[in-house]
């Protein structure tokens, strides 16, 4: 490793003046290699205009030490793009273009990614690739739904009924999130933060609280950290099961559907019974906990869990022995592994296909320094990976769960919570969280008056639409809603 | 004959019965109460009473195919035996005219699917015939197995005529035969696990995919003209089971639609414990329905003793 990155770890902050600024040439001679052959995987690549110059700053995970390093170079109106060399750069390039005007040159296909509802083009108005000839036909698919799904639109190119490719739409969810939180933090920051991916709140949430903690130097206690952790595992569980039964009724398995829709509310209200918000909101806030939990609750909490999880693990284990299930799931919708890491796959679907990222145990942050998990790494990177994958990690979330909610203190410490927040002037910090669905990066970029320059997010989702897209090529269209659902990626993560 | 007409007025009006039946045994197994037994009632008369909305690209043939399709499934019936009594229609050779009409209903809806024009109705008729031709494949090949074990020529016949005194000698072929019925009357029922009735997802469709286009009356033309359907598939499977001797009369009746009744729940046992099959699984089961039809009749031709 070259010595002249930013190296931190998680979370991380350094001054501005600390981040090395390199000439075009040296960032993409050493980001290439290391991303290609060091096994490195990009978590952020944004473009921020500082003091009238062109500065693109990227963030990369090293999972074998255990750090983040960033690099910083000054560009102009147009620079040589990375993706050629380096694919996971592919929609953070098309971002950067969106977003701050600097042209990637040489990039294959700079679409759009989102869309503003007053501006041009109008939403979905885009170039598509299509395909001629005998037996080709075209299906599109959204971005109006039937049912309670998020807009997005997906078009097929198909032979018969083989997909030869599938093109993912989207930017009709676009909120200007992160433009939104410029110029925090403010009492608006956290609520506007819990609503990037509803599902993931408290995985966003939590990014946000450590982020702002590491740049002021507050310090969370030991009891809030475990919280957040029990937290973070409920949404994991209720998340996972829900997911589970919904690939049951994908393939028209009744019992597994039932039971896991059922079981998916019971622990959302476990977290209502944390925090009062069946999501998780207001629960983990700057400096700590909004809610303390205390002995009683958590005896509460372990009872109910004792009630569900046999329930749970009854369902799940019916699926899994119903071959007329693992036929539907097996070989379908394949990742390789390889594919994975060029495409940059984080999350439960990169663990799926082989690739260990698991943010929690390779760059441990919070309660997961103290009470380390086990990383789950399944092979085959088909649905039925992605299906195995959600109940291993449930099983191990539970374990998680019972060791935590036994070992909450007997007399509750107080819980502490700052609204009021000052950062420090010119200062980048970074956090990651793992979230159900993977890796949630935020990045913070403070201006001279310790306020919000620029804020970046990047959910799981932004990384792994493409995936699905892989996924999907040469598979009959009719599994698309099978795979869609084992990738089950959110629109509004990626739309921002 | 006037067991017969009894017959025919309980399929006509008790048809809707049998997706309301499948729906309460899946809720049972899903730890539910489900929808109401009269559901379909309740929707035919909702339907009815609402307008239609028609694609813009429409010839005009959407809205008179599902009316069609449905006379054509009704004059079908008029042609089997019900509930143990031949049917007074019945002439040498009817079978295929009864077969044709069933074939001629779909058609009408695979036209009227393609009028509409839109993609999702375009790959719901492709894969419906492509799966319906292989279905057909197996309808003549129990046909010419009951052709041959009863030398009639007529449907009321070949129902109607293997006794009890065949069943002592060929139960094991009959079992086969109405076996390779009953896979036709899922698939052609479009019920799991060859499809899944309530999948809202347009991409894994089949004979849903064929009616998104349909509003109000037609609509409801095509769900009663579909849940007949399920009478007339249940009919022929139930009819080769049923030896024709046993019964007549009100037994006979009672034995005949409460066969049919126990058909749907079986129907909604199987929707209940297993998922339903990828799309290329489907013609494999219907050649293995086939091939059942085809061990009958050449266990009947060489070991029959005929």
């Amino acid at each position: 490793m070259e010595a002249n990155f930013l190296t931190l770890s998680n979370p991380g902050v350094a001054a501005l003046g600390n981040l090395p600024v390199v000439p075009l040439d040296e960032l993409r001679r050493r980001v290439i290699i290391n991303v290609n052959e060091e096994g490195w995987c990009v978590s952020s690549f944004f473009g921020v205009e500082l003091g009238g110059r062109n500065l693109l700053i990227c963030v990369l995970r090293d999972d074998s030490s255990s750090k983040l390093h960033l690099l910083g170079c000054e560009v102009g109106k147009s620079y040589k793009s990375l993706t050629a060399e380096c694919a996971a750069f592919h929609l953070f390039e098309r971002e950067l273009r969106e977003s701050t005007g600097i042209e990637p040159a040489g990039h294959p296909w700079l679409k759009p990614i989102r869309f503003n509802a007053d501006e041009s083009p109008d939403p979905g108005v885009t170039d598509y690739f299509a395909l001629g000839g005998e037996g080709a036909h075209e299906v599109s698919v959204g971005p109006v739904y039937a049912g309670l799904n998020e807009s997005g639109h997906f078009r097929f190119q198909c032979v018969g009924e083989y997909v030869h490719l599938l093109e993912i739409s989207l930017g009709y969810q676009h909120r200007g999130i992160e433009s939104m939180l410029v110029g925090g933090p403010t009492k608006k920051t956290l609520p506007i933060v819990e609503t990037i991916a509803g599902d993931s709140s408290t995985s966003h949430a939590g990014a946000y609280c450590q982020l702002v903690e590491a740049m002021s130097g507050m310090q969370p206690s030991k009891y809030a950290q475990m919280i957040r952790g029990i937290a973070w595992e409920f949404e994991r569980i209720a998340n996972h099961a829900g997911d589970l039964g919904a690939l049951a009724g994908n393939v028209a398995y009744l019992p597994t559907r039932s039971y896991c829709g059922r079981i998916r509310d019971d622990f959302l209200d476990m977290t209502a019974c944390l925090c009062g918000n069946r999501f998780g909101r207001g629960l983990i806030v700057p400096g700590g906990v909004g809610y303390d939990v205390g002995k009683a609750r958590a005896q509460e909490l372990i009872a109910r869990l004792d009630k569900v999880v046999p329930d749970l693990e009854n369902a799940l284990d019916l699926m899994f022995a119903e071959q007329s299930v693992l036929d539907r799931f097996k070989n379908l919708g394949a990742v390789s592994k390889e594919t994975a890491r060029e495409i940059g796959l984080v999350g439960m679907a990169a663990r799926a296909s082989g690739l260990s990222c698991d943010v929690r145990t390779h760059l441990s942050y919070g309660v997961y320094g103290e009470h380390p998990v086990e990383e789950v790494v399944l092979n085959g990177g088909d649905v039925l990976a992605r299906a195995r994958i959600r109940y291993d990690e449930i099983r191990q979330s539970l374990s998680s769960l019972y060791l935590l909610l036994s070992s909450l203190p007997e007399v509750s410490p107080c819980v502490s919570a700052t609204r009021d927040i000052s950062l420090p002037s010119d200062t980048i910090g970074v956090s990651l969280v793992e979230s159900w669905r993977g890796e949630v990066c935020h990045v913070a970029l403070t201006d001279g008056d310790g306020r919000f320059m620029k804020y970046k997010i990047v959910d799981p989702s932004f990384h792994n639409w493409f995936g699905l897209a892989m996924s999907m090529r040469d598979e009959q269209v009719s599994h698309f809603p099978l795979c869609n659902k084992s990738f089950n990626l959110s629109c509004c993560g990626h739309d921002l | 004959m006037d067991w017969w007409l009894v017959s025919l007025l309980s399929a006509l009006v008790l048809c809707p019965l049998l997706p309301g039946l499948v729906n309460r045994v899946k809720a049972f197994f899903a730890g539910r109460s489900g929808p109401s037994l009269f559901q379909l009632y309740y929707d035919l008369f909702k339907l009815l009473k609402k307008g239609r909305v028609y694609s813009l690209t429409s010839c005009g043939l959407v809205g008179l195919s599902p009316w069609f399709s449905l006379g054509c499934v009704v004059v079908a019936l008029l042609f089997m035996p019900l509930g143990m009594c031949d049917s007074p229609l019945r002439f040498t050779g009817d079978v295929i005219l009864f077969l044709y009409l069933l074939v001629l209903s779909r058609l009408l809806m695979v036209l009227g699917a393609l009028d509409a024009g839109t993609s999702f109705e375009g790959m719901g008729s492709s894969r419906k015939v492509h799966f319906s031709a292989l279905s057909e494949l197996v309808l003549l090949g129990a046909v010419v197995f009951l052709i041959c074990l009863t030398g009639r020529m007529d449907l009321s016949g070949l129902l109607n005529s293997a006794g009890v005194a065949s069943w002592g000698r060929y139960g094991v072929l009959l079992l086969l035969t109405s076996l390779g019925l009953y896979i036709v009357m899922l698939s052609e029922c479009c019920r799991g696990p060859f499809g899944d009735p309530d999948t809202q997802l347009e991409l894994a469709m089949i004979d849903e995919a064929m009616v998104l286009d349909y509003s109000g009356s037609d609509l409801a033309a095509i769900r009663y003209a579909a849940s007949l359907k399920m009478w007339v598939f249940g009919s022929l499977f139930v009819m080769v089971l049923l030896p024709a001797d046993l019964l007549d009369g009100f037994q006979g009746w009672l034995a005949y639609s409460s066969s049919i009744f126990a058909t749907a729940l079986s129907i909604g046992v199987i929707e209940s414990v297993m998922a339903r099959y990828r799309f290329k699984k489907i013609p494999q089961v219907l050649l293995a329905g086939f091939g059942l039809t085809l061990i009958s009749l050449v266990f009947l031709l060489f070991f029959g003793g005929r």
